[in-house]
């Protein structure tokens, strides 16, 4: 607690960069996920395979993959934030999937009916009603990128892990304290917002 | 390099096991509980959903200055993570047991140990075992942080070959921890298959 008194301002800037680097690699991870989701929603054939592979590399131990992204990668901001779109993709890919295959027939028949084309069909019908589902996934993405994202710390990745790791290997158990009080801060937070969003989007959509 | 690699494969093992069992018995108690009593169901599960958000890595620093380093000290932090996603599981497995499955139970005569023994346990477990199986790979993964808590296990060698820029160590340590992640989530898979169609 001492060193989080003494030392606002730094502990500040790392979450900071903490949630920085978390914001990036989310944006990338939605970015390659939604068209991974989509192919997924459409493709029976696919599916199992995409989410079986995704799950996979969701399985492997973050320090396992980090390490093994370091020895391609070097150190420093690269492999964290390649660990880190590549986590985030099970649970993205999953619930884009799901979100728009839980999408109700007749909405579908609906658009169609209306005369929109596939394209309009996808972004004015079926992203917007799954989108409760797709913020779900967003969210738990988040929490574990967070939590993973203390990683850098170990790889000169900046964040908050560097409080961790600095004060493990200083001796320096207010260091540490500050660094874990402060990661598991930014989840709780980051949770309860984007909970919060959950629910903004599902009302407006009327359900 | 390989005798120390298998060691710390069978040290990871039982620290990951160590710390399921002990979750399992805070787990289905509090879950059963959360079940059971309604006005205690909101605290256990928002303990629980705030257990679930907060960093394997913080938990296992922030409980060193009251437990100190050590095997102990990382099997008891492991089971911190590893509860809420049995806890979680395990309430909504028994809460979703069907309403006319445990009426019909009271009919023919069973009693409150009876229908849960033959009638919630039965219906419950597919849903609680995902729980276990989360908790499982959740662990398992873990348990290659706590050689920041001297806990020892695969993470060790991972750390070593970081360290030593020791690419060999680093690649057969992460992949040798990756496949045994992945070994037992297909093992409680299956389980959870095979319950599905008992059920």
């Amino acid at each position: 607690m001492n060193y989080l008194i003494a030392n606002p301002e730094r502990v500040l800037r790392l979450a900071g960069t903490h949630a920085a680097m978390v914001a990036a690699a989310l944006a990338v991870a939605v970015a390659v996920a939604l068209p991974l989701g989509i192919l997924s929603s459409r493709s029976p054939r696919l599916r199992p395979l995409l989410l079986g592979g995704l799950g996979a590399i969701y399985t492997i131990p973050s320090l396992a993959l980090l390490a093994l992204l370091v020895q391609l990668f070097g150190l420093g901001l690269a492999p964290v934030f390649i660990a880190l779109v590549a986590y985030a993709q099970f649970m993205l890919v999953r619930n884009i999937d799901a979100g728009l295959r839980g999408v109700d027939p007749a909405m579908r028949d609906a658009a169609v009916g209306m005369g929109l084309s596939p394209r309009m069909q996808l972004l004015r019908v079926e992203l917007p009603l799954a989108l409760p589902v797709i913020v779900g996934g967003l969210r738990i993405a988040a929490i574990a990128t967070i939590a993973i994202a203390t990683l850098a710390g170990y790889v000169g990745g900046g964040g908050l892990g560097v409080l961790i790791f600095n004060g493990l290997a200083l001796h320096n158990t207010g260091m540490i304290v500050a660094g874990s009080l402060g990661v598991s801060l930014l989840a709780v937070l980051v949770d309860g917002s984007l909970r919060w969003c959950e629910r903004a989007v599902r009302t407006r959509l009327g359900g | 390099m390989w005798g120390d690699l298998a060691i710390h494969l069978w040290e990871h093992v039982q620290l990951a096991a160590a710390a399921l069992a002990l979750a399992l018995a805070f787990g289905l108690t509090f879950g059963i509980l959360a079940a059971y009593v309604a006005p205690l169901r909101a605290a256990i599960l928002a303990l629980a959903s705030i257990g679930r958000t907060l960093p394997s890595l913080a938990v296992l620093k922030l409980l060193l200055p009251w437990l100190g380093v050590g095997v102990a000290s990382a099997v008891v932090a492991l089971a911190i993570l590893a509860i809420p996603p049995i806890l979680i599981n395990v309430d909504l497995a028994i809460r979703e047991v069907p309403r006319a499955a445990i009426d019909a139970a009271t009919g023919m005569g069973m009693d409150g140990r009876q229908r849960f023994a033959r009638v919630i346990v039965p219906y419950a477990l597919p849903v609680g075992i995902v729980g276990i199986r989360t908790a499982a790979t959740e662990v398992i993964a873990s348990a290659t942080l706590a050689t920041f808590i001297g806990g020892g296990g695969l993470g060790d060698d991972i750390v070593r070959g970081l360290q030593t820029d020791d690419a060999g160590l680093l690649v057969a340590s992460a992949t040798v921890v990756a496949g045994l992640a992945i070994a037992v989530d297909l093992i409680f898979s299956r389980i959870a298959e095979r319950l599905e169609v008992l059920a």
